[in-house]
């Protein structure tokens, strides 16, 4: 299968298509972790963006049956220098092109991605658009296609990753096999803007049950729950598009405690007053350097944003910077000078990453009324 | 690192714990960083904490202390502390004697691994299938152990599902850790990892394996309170996801090596700054200049690292790899797939293979009882053989079961066959080869096309290589590593300079036999120069363990293999004004014809100049013209002619094939008979390859000559008189600057030799010549017009940086403009002696020969001779004894009877003197008594003492042993047991000396600087 991928900047990829034969659009980013595929492709906050990976061997280790962090492929669009049909690891059951297939998403392999990287690093994440067929692909096309696509800003992106109904996943049972002495039996309201599983999987692990929330539940459908603390998610797009994420936070600030990781992050920030700004690249990799501002204390944190808080805009919001990025000192946590509000821009429940910061999750237990 | 201006002071002096304390209590320093000069440095700092001096001298101990050291080195202590912190270890247990080790053997069942305390590499160590093979690896590796020590451990073997893996990790006092680069070896367990292929990073781990492990190791880093770097080997096994803790080196190691050249992280020297105090957070990234060393790097290419074993000089010893090191370098290879980074790696081992088959040397093996064999038990052809296996049929999964390879690297090998079998002489097919590592040479051998024919044809289709970057960050930042590596994709990012003062180096390759770290030194040198007189100069190399292939040595780094084709894909993109090809040892002259004949500008003495030396006639002819007498020699296109030629020059005579480094396949014969089975073993004689005969001197001195030529005046910058009689190979021979035993008339000859030949040669650089000294007359034995293995001992010596001279001669300057005269001799003595690797290779009688076998050197520097020939011997592990009991044993009895008044000194210093039977008798006859040993097959006395430490050392004079005879066992067990033994008349004298030297005196140390001040050469 041919599969081409163009950039609205008109720089044209040709490779080989795997995986669904299809035509998409979407933001192109890249990802800098050696491994996790499996776990990036199916995060939600991937959702209108084209993946690229940055390692160029992808799929050696196959595809597990389940534990994803959604229950599909959320990418629009994969990219990556070769993809491995034959794959070794003993909890596989597929191949990444079957994988692929299976969520009708298109692949593009065989092309120079550390070109596109550098491209994305210099222009910043720029929009795309992926052909991959079995016939002629009119390359002229796909670049129009490319360049008509809308800003990722102006995508809607919550309807498609937040559940419809609330639901209530009972942590009683699951499996409370965790040593943290943070365990408890209290409740959150998790407001679903795209979460990733493991996040859910670590507040179940520490004895927490969680309701989980469609993006645009009312603050008084949470109040109504009785809950011990409000959660926000991850989540894709701009943040300033979650108006109603951000209206429940303003409204519950001084009722319940709040807790968030990455979009959550963002949410909480401008709820509070606070304004959010795009990225050039993003953060997106397993590898990044955030200092615990108050401990003074360097973690190696899993990460996938493309918008961070404006640290200049925090005065008179009660918030202050709790952990930075070493790498451009950007925001990636905020605490509360007196209410119990705290989150995180990284992701402390990795998959893929580092478990070094899975700590956070018991900070937030403990803040639970 | 010796270099006088590497730090304030240099001492060159043997590393025991003595010598450190002397120069601990002269230098008075602040601190003392233990964990950045691997094993030994490790050792020597454990050992000298334990006297106190530290204390008495307030000497702090800087990064990792000595306890954690201690509980990471200590098999005891360290499982303690896994087990306190629940990290899994294999079943294990400390042992003191053999009945221990089986005792413990009955409760974990056989298979078991041996494993010695305090050995580097492992040496000793082995897997016990038996109970026999339990009780011998044991006790070898007690003997070795310098606290008597090994362990036993449940063995975690490749075939039960069990893979190999790698982490490097980092650690500040404030407690931040990072991860350097996860590696996983394509050999699974039971080889050791210095002795298995390599891949960075890990190939089938998915993100909760690899998190499994990454968590267990900063685990372990913090329990250990390392701060600085440590290397962590874990095995998982690929059919549970289980996992045990294989080794932990709290220090930076050959692995931290591998890892910084594999990322472009300098460990090393992150680690020394975590040491002084500062912290991962506060580091900069020299790469970015943005960002901060607290990080983890990404890559986004892969790496494969194969090691470079010495088998092709030790026919006779045990091929099989396994838990001892028997390598001795390695070569690294960066691409965008695995199938490129493999064949570039093997293409870069410089074994004559262009890649993984599909070349001239291709002989592929179809014999499926010998392929299975060799798939299960590993030896340094088993990717070879995993080839043939693929050819022959046998399935990926079929080759997993037998050998526990991971299927995944199978179905690449496979991949690469498949491939090479379709190449076609077409833009598509080439272009996928090319993706696929595929070299030119083996293109042309599939589609029947010369090397040229492939290049040419391939660069008319725009099929050229690109060069991407090694930025740590897998572009995710700008990043301004001048550290490139090719590959064929579609953005080059070499961006050349159109600078007219460019210059590439051609480095050394992998350290073998022959051609070691003293090349990598003078290329170092080399690009030093070139920057003192403002040229922008350039490194191609594979080395990853090199000075050379640090991204910030040269102004750009190439990481490739030094083939024609890599090398000149690289001259075309640079354009450079010029290439050096005098400095990387025979690798790069092997190219320079070629290159010349591609137009390549070749700094410096000219390759025909090359040419000339190394062929036998046109040298000849030169030396008659210039009057300078010869060995007689001959050459000889067949076998008869060779029985003519020998016979007409005259028994003893040295055969060898010509156009060699290293002496290889070389031979003293003494009749017909020994010239018959040389010939038929050794050599393939024929029109094309002729051998050369020379006439052997013996008891001839040796010396060595190094010199500066600018084509017309010549510095003649050392004179090495060899210790062993000529005979030995050069390389493998000890010597001392000044010489010592030659007259000054002598001495005024070798440098009117010196002087005509360099010119004669048209040298423009370096030339080292070799020559023998016998009835005051001196002969030429070799001249050759380039840098030798000598270059950094005579720099060090004579305190000339020879390397940076003839650099900035080939690009121009005159030896008077450099300031260098005549030659002058220092008044300190300078003794170069080798390190042999007998003991890691079973099977090989350590005996010196014309072939060399050493893959090291160490210098001992003191007023005299005696002193420094003592500590050259210490410096090389031989602690010569000043009492106790003394074994001599001498084969001819010309040699017994010349070995008379060396019995008779040895006895009047105070020794016992034992010695075999025959020896015993003719020195009895000549009034020399002595305790008379049995022939060891009626009754191993002699074995025994040895075993009970009862014998100090051994006198072994006997060339030419029979691997069953006497002298070969007791050489043999010298080297297990680690007794000093001397196998030459003259190295027994000088041993002798120095013992009488040191006896009643101590040793003291100084700097170079010190020696200097007494000898100022420029």
């Amino acid at each position: 299968m041919k599969a081409v991928l163009a950039l609205k900047d008109g720089t044209v990829f040709s490779g080989k298509g795997f995986g669904a034969e299809k035509e998409i659009g979407g933001e192109v980013v890249f990802n800098t972790s050696l491994v996790g595929y499996e776990e990036s492709l199916t995060d939600p906050s991937y959702k209108g963006q084209i993946l690229t990976l940055t390692y160029p061997l992808i799929g050696n280790y196959g595809v597990r049956k389940d534990s994803f962090e959604s229950d599909g492929i959320q990418v629009e669009g994969f990219v990556v220098r070769e993809h491995q049909d034959f794959y070794s690891h003993r909890g596989a059951v597929k191949g990444v092109s079957d994988f692929l297939k299976d969520f009708d998403i298109p692949g593009i392999s065989g092309i120079d991605t550390r070109m596109l990287t550098k491209k994305i690093r210099e222009h910043g994440v720029i929009n795309g658009s992926l052909v991959t067929s079995k016939d002629k692909i009119d390359v002229e096309s796909v670049v129009e296609k490319a360049k008509k696509l809308e800003d990722y800003s102006s995508f809607d992106l919550l309807p498609k990753v937040s559940v419809k109904e609330k639901e209530f996943i009972d942590a009683k049972g699951i499996v409370p096999n965790s040593s943290s002495k943070a365990r408890t039996d209290k409740t959150i309201a998790m407001i679903d803007t795209g979460v990733k599983l493991s996040i859910v999987r670590n507040f179940i692990k520490r004895g927490v049950n969680v309701y989980r929330l469609p993006y645009n539940v009312k603050p008084d459908e949470i109040k109504d729950l009785k809950v011990n603390g409000l959660f926000v998610a991850n989540g894709p797009g701009d943040p300033e598009r979650a108006v109603d994420a951000i209206n429940a936070v303003r409204e519950l600030q001084s009722e319940l405690p709040i807790t968030g990781i990455c979009f959550g992050n963002q949410i909480i920030g401008l709820a509070l007053g606070g304004k959010t700004y795009k990225l050039k690249f993003g953060h997106r990799g397993t590898n990044q350097p955030v200092k615990n501002i108050s401990e003074n204390k360097v973690y190696i944190t899993s990460q996938n944003h493309g918008f961070a808080v404006d640290k200049d805009s925090l005065d008179g919001t009660g918030l202050n910077v709790s952990h930075i990025n070493l790498n451009d000192g950007s925001v990636e946590g905020l605490k509360h000078e007196r209410l119990p509000i705290q989150c995180v821009q990284h992701h402390p429940e990795s998959n893929p990453g580092p478990w070094d910061t899975e700590h956070t999750f018991d900070d937030f237990v403990r803040e639970l009324k | 690192m010796t270099d006088p201006d590497m730090a304030d002071a240099i001492y060159i002096e043997p590393l025991n714990p003595e010598i450190l304390c002397e120069i601990i209590r002269k230098e008075r320093p602040d601190g003392l960083l233990p964990t950045i000069g691997g094993q030994t440095g490790l050792n020597l700092a454990v050992a000298v904490a334990k006297t106190g001096v530290l204390e008495e001298c307030n000497v702090e101990v800087l990064g990792t202390s000595i306890e954690s050291i201690e509980e990471g080195e200590d098999r005891e202590l360290f499982k303690k502390l896994m087990i306190e912190i629940k990290e899994p270890i294999p079943k294990s247990k400390t042992v003191n004697t053999v009945s221990e080790a089986k005792e413990f053997v009955k409760q974990i069942g056989l298979p078991a691994v041996i494993r010695p305390a305090y050995t580097l590499g492992g040496t000793g160590g082995g897997i016990a299938f038996t109970d026999a093979e339990l009780e011998k690896i044991t006790q070898h590796g007690l003997n070795l152990s310098p606290i008597t020590q090994v362990l036993i451990e449940q063995a975690i073997l490749g075939t039960a599902g069990w893979g190999e893996f790698e982490l490097e990790v980092m650690r500040d006092k404030n407690d931040n850790c990072i991860i350097i680069c996860p590696m996983e070896n394509f050999d699974p367990m039971g080889i050791h990892t210095g002795e298995s292929i390599v891949t960075a990073p890990t190939q089938t781990l998915n993100d909760h394996d690899f998190q499994t492990l990454r968590t267990s190791a900063i685990k372990i880093i913090r329990a250990l309170k390392v701060k600085g770097g440590c290397n962590i080997q874990f095995a998982l096994n690929y059919n549970t996801g289980e996992y045990v803790i294989i080794e932990v080196n709290p220090r930076v190691s050959r692995s931290s090596a591998l890892a910084s050249k594999a990322t472009g992280y300098p460990i090393a020297r992150i680690a020394a700054k975590i040491a002084i105090g500062m912290t991962l957070d506060e580091i900069p990234n020299d790469v970015t200049k943005e960002t901060k060393a607290c990080f983890e790097p990404t890559i986004d290419y892969v790496v494969v690292k194969i090691p470079r074993w010495p088998f092709d000089k030790f026919e006779t010893a045990d091929k099989r790899i396994g838990t001892q090191m028997k390598s001795t370098g390695e070569t690294m290879a960066i691409g965008r797939t695995f199938e490129e980074s493999l064949q570039k790696a093997i293409r870069s081992l410089e074994v004559g293979r262009f890649g993984l088959g599909h070349d001239p040397k291709d002989k592929v093996c179809s014999d499926n009882e010998e392929i299975i064999s060799n798939l299960k038990v590993a030896t340094h052809k088993r990717m070879m053989y995993v080839r043939d296996a693929i050819k022959c049929g046998i399935s990926p999964s079929e080759i997993h079961e037998i050998s526990g390879i991971n299927q995944w690297f199978l179905e690449k090998v496979k991949n690469i066959y498949d491939i090479g079998e379709k190449i076609e002489l077409t833009k598509e097919s080439i272009l996928l080869a090319k993706r696929n590592g595929f070299s030119d040479v083996q293109i042309g051998t599939v589609v029947g096309k010369s090397e040229k024919e492939v290049r040419q044809f391939r660069i008319s289709n725009g099929v050229i290589p690109t060069y991407k970057m090694v930025d740590t960050c897998a572009a995710e930042f700008k990043a301004y590593t001048p550290y490139m590596y090719s590959t064929y994709e579609r953005e080059d990012e070499s961006n050349p300079t159109d600078n007219d003062k460019k210059v590439i180096i051609v480095g050394g390759g992998p350290i073998r036999i022959g051609q070691g770290i003293e090349f990598d030194y003078a290329c170092v040198h080399s690009v030093f120069a070139l920057r003192e007189l403002g040229y922008e100069a350039l490194i191609i190399n594979n080395n990853p363990e090199t000075v050379s292939t640090d991204f910030d040595t040269s102004d750009k780094l190439y990481f490739e293999p030094l083939t024609y084709e890599d090398v000149l894909n690289i001259i075309e993109r640079e354009k450079p004004y010029g290439v050096i090809l005098q400095f990387g040892g025979q690798t790069p002259i092997n190219m320079a014809m070629k290159l010349e004949e591609a137009g390549v500008n070749i700094l410096g003495t000219q390759p025909s100049s090359i040419d000339t030396a190394e062929n036998r006639n046109k040298f000849g002819a030169i030396l008659d013209r210039l009057g300078i007498p010869s060995a007689d020699w001959g050459t000889a296109f067949s076998f008869e002619e060779a029985l003519k030629t020998a016979n007409k020059i005259g028994y003893p005579v040295l055969v060898r094939p010509s156009y060699v480094l290293g002496g290889r396949a070389m031979q003293i014969v003494d009749n017909d008979e020994e010239l018959k089975g040389y010939m038929k073993e050794a050599v393939n004689v024929s029109p094309e390859h002729p051998v050369l005969i020379d006439k052997y001197l013996a008891n001839a001195i040796e010396l060595d000559v190094d010199a500066l030529c600018d084509g017309d005046s010549v510095f003649v910058a050392a004179i090495m008189e060899h210790i062993e009689e000529a005979g030995v190979h050069s390389g493998d021979s000890a010597c001392v600057i000044p010489p010592q035993n030659i007259s000054d008339s002598i001495k005024d000859k070798v440098i009117e030799y010196t002087k005509k030949l360099a010119v004669e040669l048209g040298t423009v650089g370096l030339i080292n010549m070799q020559m023998a000294v016998k009835d005051d007359v001196v002969y030429i034995l070799e001249a050759n017009p380039r840098a030798s293995r000598t270059v950094p001992y005579v720099s060090k010596s004579v305190g000339v940086p020879l390397a940076k001279m003839a650099t900035k001669i080939m690009l121009g300057k005159k030896l008077s403009e450099l300031g260098l005269k005549e030659y002058k001799e220092p008044k300190f003595a300078s003794v170069k002696e080798v390190v042999f690797p007998f003991l890691k290779l079973q099977g090989v009688i350590p005996e010196l020969g014309p072939e060399m076998k050493s893959t090291g050197e160490v210098m001992g520097i003191d007023s005299n001779f005696d002193r420094a020939f003592f500590k050259a011997q210490a410096a090389a592990g031989v602690e010569l004894p000043s009492k106790g009991n003394v074994l001599m044993a001498i084969g001819k009895d010309k040699h017994k009877i010349e070995a008379i008044p060396l019995a008779k000194e040895i006895i009047e210093m105070g020794f016992k003197l034992y010695c075999t039977r025959s020896t015993a008798d003719i020195f009895k006859e000549n009034g020399v008594e002595s305790v008379k040993v049995p022939k060891i097959r009626d009754d191993p006395l002699v074995l025994e003492m040895m075993k009970k430490k009862e014998i100090q050392l051994v006198i072994n004079i006997h060339r030419g042993s029979h691997p069953k005879s006497d002298s070969s066992t007791i050489r043999r067990a010298c080297v297990e047991l680690d007794i000093p033994c001397i196998t030459r008349m003259s190295s027994t004298k000088a041993a002798i000396r120095a013992i009488k030297a040191l006896t009643n005196d101590k040793i003291s140390v100084n700097s170079l600087e010190e020696y200097y001040k007494e000898f100022n050469n420029i």
